[in-house]
């Protein structure tokens, strides 16, 4: 019997059954271009995903250990399809391109990258993620890609469940108490300059019409159903222009070096072993 | 006669029906549920084992959940989260149980943040190598395992309830530290000396979760005679023993005790004395992690109490009538 993550007891959003490894048995090769364009994606969810892993036992509530935890799972499992995938078109499994590429080689936005802060911060990057990828995979349902199209399948129904789960965490902050309201807030305008590096088009995804979901198209969709969670929870839409460097390419966080540093770290010493 | 005298009277007479009948269900081996009368002791006890066991999964989250972020693969990681995430709630399921009896889960939490109730020793030991998840998961969730099936038959129903649902996982959780040290073993030299250190210093902590020896275990006979425990400490102890001696060899790990060895008269595995001054010494707070433990859950506590508040304010403007038009 296997014990994946979908055997958690606790877990609030099931997805459908496929794995890792149906993925990889399948046989579908990624060209490279493909390939370049499921690491953006799988590379977000991965560091959010480790990000969040941080928060278990250190919860404002025991709900909310099991409800970060839950997301957290869920983005993993969504890395964890499309690193497979990339894997494809190199020869590559899921956990050399995890634990074996370097620091210049993620493709992930610093968005995701940055320490998690208090629960405000969290909710705030949980907002602003969230909504964003609910309207990605919504799109790339319909992407020509099959393999991308099922794994946006079954990411579409979790991520509806971590939008909810935000939605909901910002409202009760933003309309609860003085502090909290502050809190949440300060959390919102410290990420936002590092919101527009989700809607930039970088290369290679000009070159895949019709597989890859352009992130240009989800700026507005996506901006406009934050902008009306904020304001419902009594909040400011912060005014801040972006930060420069945008282009998940070279000028990545600092925080990234610590995130992989912590991570790689096990595999790396061991680099002939299996797990 | 004054009202007063006769609801007085009529009190004594339903204690007195509610003792016998109490009396009646412990005799027949059925289960008591949380309406229905119970001395103040029984209730008492299990306050405090429900409420030690639920903080025991909350602590217990701690030492494994400092290999999350750096779990050697994306499956062993998604696995190690699951695990951790059924441990929260376990937690939740056992206060649940616990507030059934009439204490309020903040004062259950208060009790730990306090210090003034326990949980297992077990979680006071690090987890210091990536080996230590598959111990703590073949032995420690292993004792849990042998300690928590007789339990589901426990005469308090909500607590025997919550125990069939924790049982479940529990065993899904001690097999998949099973097969992480089956894979270490069966891997490079380093991997193999690293699962035979961690079960060698996880043995004799694992065997002392059962508690002390019987004959220093005052409270047991009267949690056996009221069915909440059914086999005292060195019955489960020996249990497990003789569970995991043939699950060692399987793995082709050795268990650090030179006593241990097949007693063909008694039918079971002879074992060691084990370390009762250590054991005394962590129970006391003196574990290699017991304050790390308590700071840890303490600052998350502290952390977390502005968000508490905001969702209990939230909750209360939701609550009243014409909510968003009265003034805050
Ligand atoms: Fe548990
Ligand atoms: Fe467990």
């Amino acid at each position: 019997m296997s014990f994946a993550s979908h055997d958690s007891a606790t877990k609030q959003s099931q997805g459908d059954a496929i794995t890792a490894e149906e993925i990889a048995d399948s046989g579908a090769t990624a060209s490279e271009d493909v390939a370049r364009y499921a690491l953006i994606l799988g590379d977000d969810s991965l560091m959010l995903a480790q990000r969040l892993g941080g928060w278990i036992s250190r919860a404002p509530e025991l709900e909310e250990d099991i409800a970060l935890a839950n997301i957290a799972l869920d983005l993993l499992g969504h890395a964890r399809f499309l690193l497979t995938y990339a894997g494809s078109a190199w020869g590559k499994s899921e956990d050399d391109l995890a634990y074996f590429r370097d620091e210049e080689d993620f493709r992930s936005c610093r968005l995701v990258e940055q320490e998690n802060g208090d629960f405000g911060t969290t909710i705030a990057r949980q907002l602003i993620f969230s909504f964003y990828a609910h309207e990605l995979y919504t799109r790339l349902l319909d992407s020509e890609d099959r393999t991308l199209s099922a794994i946006a399948d079954k990411a579409l129904k979790e991520v509806a469940y971590h939008q909810d789960h935000a939605a909901q965490w910002v409202l009760r902050l933003g309309l609860g108490t003085e502090e909290s309201s502050r809190r949440m807030q300060s959390g919102l305008d410290s990420l936002w300059p590092l919101v527009e590096e989700l809607f930039v088009d970088v290369e290679p995804i000009e070159r895949l019409e019709g597989v890859a979901v352009p992130p240009s198209s989800l700026r507005e969709p996506t901006m406009r159903r934050v902008a009306e969670i904020i304001e419902e929870a009594g909040l400011t839409v912060p005014d801040a222009a972006p930060a420069y460097g945008g282009d998940r390419r070279g000028l990545h966080s600092e925080q990234r070096g610590f995130i992989l540093a912590e991570m790689q770290v096990l595999a790396r010493r061991h680099p002939d072993a299996t797990w | 006669m004054s009202a007063d005298v006769t609801s007085l009277q009529d009190a004594r007479e339903d204690a007195q029906a509610g003792e016998a009948r109490f009396e009646q269900l412990i005799a027949d081996d059925s289960r008591v549920e949380p309406r229905d009368w119970m001395p103040e002791k029984y209730r008492k006890t299990l306050v405090r084992q429900v409420s030690q066991h639920a903080h025991s999964e909350i602590i217990g989250m701690q030492p494994e959940g400092n290999w999350i972020t750096r779990a050697p693969s994306l499956k062993r990681k998604a696995i190690l989260m699951a695990k951790v995430q059924d441990e929260a709630g376990h937690g939740l399921y056992l206060y649940s149980a616990a507030e059934t009896l009439g204490t309020p889960r903040d004062e259950m939490y208060d009790q730990l943040y306090t210090g003034r109730a326990k949980y297992s020793s077990i979680f006071n030991y690090p987890a210091r190598t990536w080996a230590d998840i598959g111990a703590i998961g073949w032995l420690v969730d292993g004792a849990a395992i042998c300690n928590q099936v007789p339990l589901c038959r426990a005469s308090y129903g909500p607590y025997g309830r919550a125990m069939v649902r924790i049982c479940k996982e529990e065993s899904f959780h001690q097999r998949q530290g099973w097969e992480i040290l089956h894979t270490l073993a069966h891997g490079t030299e380093a991997q193999k000396q690293m699962a035979q250190d961690a079960v060698d210093r996880f043995y004799g902590p694992a065997l002392q979760m059962f508690g002390p020896p019987d004959a220093d275990s005052p409270n047991s006979q009267q949690s056996m005679a009221w069915n909440i425990k059914r086999f005292s400490n060195d019955e489960l102890r020996q249990r497990f023993v003789d569970m995991i001696v043939p699950q060692a060899e399987a793995l082709g790990l050795t268990l650090p005790d030179p006593d241990l060895k097949w007693n063909e008269e008694r039918g079971h595995y002879d074992f060691g004395e084990l370390d009762w001054d250590e054991f005394f010494t962590v129970l006391k707070g003196g574990g290699p992690c017991s304050r790390q433990r308590m700071d840890h859950y303490r600052r998350a506590r502290d952390e977390g109490a502005w968000v508490r508040e905001a969702a209990a304010a939230y909750a209360r403007r939701e609550a009243a009538p014409q909510a968003g038009l009265v003034g805050a």
